[in-house]
């Protein structure tokens, strides 16, 4: 997390993505900069894919600034309806387990009983480096 | 046989008028037939011949284990099914088969139903359609019903004249529709915002909703986890309390269930003195949207109640015209925080970029998760940004305790239900529906039913009557928290004072008709 943190700080947007941000600042808000792209694709790892997209997330946080015109002074944030009970604990015992095997079975690639990822510690490649929307 | 409530089937099969083999071959039959409807993605041929046999074993040695013995039932894509695909109508879940059985599957079964199949679902339960899955929308059996038909004086026996069918409603149309058409006596569905009451009201099926915490959600993929339930999608308010007479209960291993005596089995008692009730209208419920038809009945049903010596007062929600924001707001939230699961290392998905595990996550969700999923992650994590958290996020949570205050407020007045409509409008034709985006539709849809799950509270909908174009419509009660049981019996009087039609699906059920007509001169007693 501060890696990549650390990472976004030193990365300046040289230049961002072209011909795209300039058609978002006309009629959008201003807030979906190139920056907020890049920043939310880092984040969620999901890509926006096409200007639609990023024209739907305009249009849903215009729809979210609604809010805004609610009092909600003195208001406590809700985050569970059963917030007035107990949770119920489990006791502390092992019942169950010992299912590797099983597990395993779901995953792609699998060597003995590790699941296997790519090397971490890559960043995805700079933005100038790649085309923008390669797959809408 | 296959039009019977379940407790009428029941009893057949415990008078040996039928055994659990051949009903679940005449349920295998036409789900065949009705393939055209996509209502199922996966049909569990096997496993439920299996399990009827077993059942039969049972019902001859006199050990039948209670009322859903040897019942078909369908099961929603997203709930976790052992050895079953469960895929949620993702490419990123296709092939995957999980190695456990969701806590209200597991009940179901241990019951001994029948588990014809898993049905289709709008993808990850996102939408209010049933139209965007990777298997293909859902169509409404409605759309070939004679009621239907004949208000659009079509030759009931066209080909044709196919493209206008209508959609079922979502996400769980699927269950719906298998409900609807006869393939099974009842279905689970989830309901984070409506998605088993919307496809339940355009179905004309019994949707019903618990409150949250009263069933169990473990091996429900989760969408949102703060409103999420497993719904229940029957043909009538009793088959739906039998359903919820098994699944209601504690759960060691959800700890969001509550731990709160519940009267088993669910037998709803008669509506003694319906003078006795106070049914409350929330007059910000009465929008412009609302198609006159759907008002009108919603009008009728009050003056029904009033008829009958019941109090019918207008209440006010007085944040009603914000819950569909702040549903939005929290439902995109905790949808991205609840996506992040998929990165293709230890299930589903995984795509053939090997560079690095950054470069291998974001290629195996661009491909697994449609734009619909793609857009709420992303929405959702613009509102969990360090600079959006406190305008968006705990603003909306804010705003919904006012909410559910509201209704707490409405409940503290004397109020017992709440009445009010499910939907704006009947079921509309498919080519209508995908005119407008997902959220677009979502946030039309959902305008009645998700404050509901905001506050955590029973609802059910119910189906009243046709429309001038011969298409179901309902309308939902709603309960006081934890007081399904008395929701459920207020919904079953007022179910038996509408009669809602049965939908005519004679061109379907030629084959079968033959032998239904046989069955019906055989009388079942039924001991109530």
């Amino acid at each position: 997390m501060w890696s990549r943190l650390v990472w976004l700080g030193l990365r300046a947007p040289l230049g961002g993505r072209q011909g795209f941000t300039s058609k978002a600042d006309p009629q959008g808000s201003g807030r979906i900069t190139a920056a907020v792209i890049e920043h939310l694709e880092r984040l969620a790892l999901v890509d926006f894919g096409s200007r639609e997209a990023v024209t739907r997330l305009e249009k849903a946080i215009a729809f979210a600034d609604r809010l805004r015109a609610v009092d909600t002074d003195g208001v406590e944030p809700m985050e569970s309806v059963l917030e007035d009970r107990c949770l119920y604990l489990r006791s502390d015992n092992v019942v169950e387990g010992n299912c590797a095997d099983e597990l395993l079975q779901n995953s792609h690639r699998v060597v003995e009983e590790y699941f296997v990822a790519p090397p971490g510690n890559i960043s995805l490649p700079k933005l100038d480096e790649q085309e923008p929307f390669p797959h809408s | 046989m296959l039009g019977r409530s379940l407790r009428e089937v029941s009893a057949a099969l415990k008078q040996g008028q039928i055994t659990p083999t051949e009903l679940c071959q005449k349920c295998l039959s036409l789900i065949k037939k009705t393939k055209f409807l996509n209502a199922y993605i996966t049909v569990s041929e096997e496993v439920a011949l299996k399990q009827a046999e077993e059942s039969e074993k049972r019902y001859k040695t006199g050990q039948s284990l209670g009322d859903l013995d040897g019942i078909p039932i369908a099961v929603k894509d997203n709930f976790s099914t052992s050895g079953i695909e469960t895929t949620c109508a993702s490419n990123m879940l296709k092939g995957y088969i999980p190695p456990y059985n969701a806590t209200v599957v597991q009940k179901l079964l241990d019951q001994g139903a029948l588990l014809m199949g898993k049905t289709n679902l709008d993808e990850f339960a996102m939408g209010s359609g049933s139209t965007d899955g990777v298997f293909g929308p859902v169509k409404n059996p409605w759309s070939y019903s004679k009621q239907y038909r004949e208000k659009r004086k079509q030759n009931p026996h066209s080909e044709n004249e196919d493209s206008d069918w209508l959609i079922t409603g979502g996400s769980s149309g699927g269950s719906a529709a298998a409900v609807s058409a006869f393939t099974c006596y009842a279905a689970l569905g989830s309901d984070t915002g409506g998605s088993t009451r919307n496809p339940a009201a355009h179905c004309g099926l019994v949707g019903f909703k618990p409150s949250y915490g009263l069933v169990s959600r473990h091996g429900l993929i989760p969408l949102v986890n703060s409103m999420d339930v497993p719904g229940i999608l029957t043909r009538c308010v009793d088959d739906a309390a039998i359903v919820l007479g098994a699944l209601a209960g504690p759960d060691p291993r959800d700890s969001t269930t509550v731990h709160e005596p519940i009267n088993k089995p669910f037998m709803l008692p008669s509506l003694a003195d319906v003078s006795k009730l106070c049914i409350g209208i929330p007059k910000e419920y009465l929008v412009p949207e609302l198609s006159s038809e759907v008002q009108s009945l919603w009008s009728k049903a009050a003056d029904l109640f009033e008829s009958e010596g019941a109090k019918v007062i207008e209440v006010s929600l007085p944040h009603t015209s914000y819950s569909i924001v702040c549903y939005h707001v929290l439902c995109t939230s905790e949808v991205a925080s609840n996506m992040a699961r998929f990165d293709g290392l230890q299930y589903g998905h995984r795509c053939d970029i090997d560079v690095s595990t950054e470069a291998m996550y974001a290629a195996t969700r661009r491909e697994g998760f449609n734009d619909v999923v793609r857009g709420r992650i992303l929405s959702g994590n613009f509102f969990l940004l360090k600079e959006n958290y406190e305008n968006y996020f705990v603003k909306a949570q804010k705003v919904r305790r006012l909410i559910a205050n509201d209704f707490v407020n409405a409940f503290n007045s004397g109020v017992d239900v709440l009445l009010t409509p499910t939907t704006l409008s009947e079921a509309v034709p498919y080519l209508e529906f995908i005119k407008e985006d997902n959220r677009t539709r979502s946030a039309q849809d959902d305008i009645f039913t998700q404050a509901v799950n905001m506050a955590g509270l029973p609802a059910v909908s119910i189906p009243v009557a046709l429309s001038n174009q011969g298409l179901p419509i309902g309308l939902q009660f709603i309960g006081r928290a934890f007081c399904d049981q008395q929701l459920l019996t207020v919904a079953k009087w007022f179910e038996k004072q509408v009669q809602f039609p049965v939908i005519q699906l004679q061109e379907l059920m030629d084959d079968c008709s033959a032998v239904l007509e046989n069955e019906k001169l055989a009388s079942v007693s039924l001991k109530q």
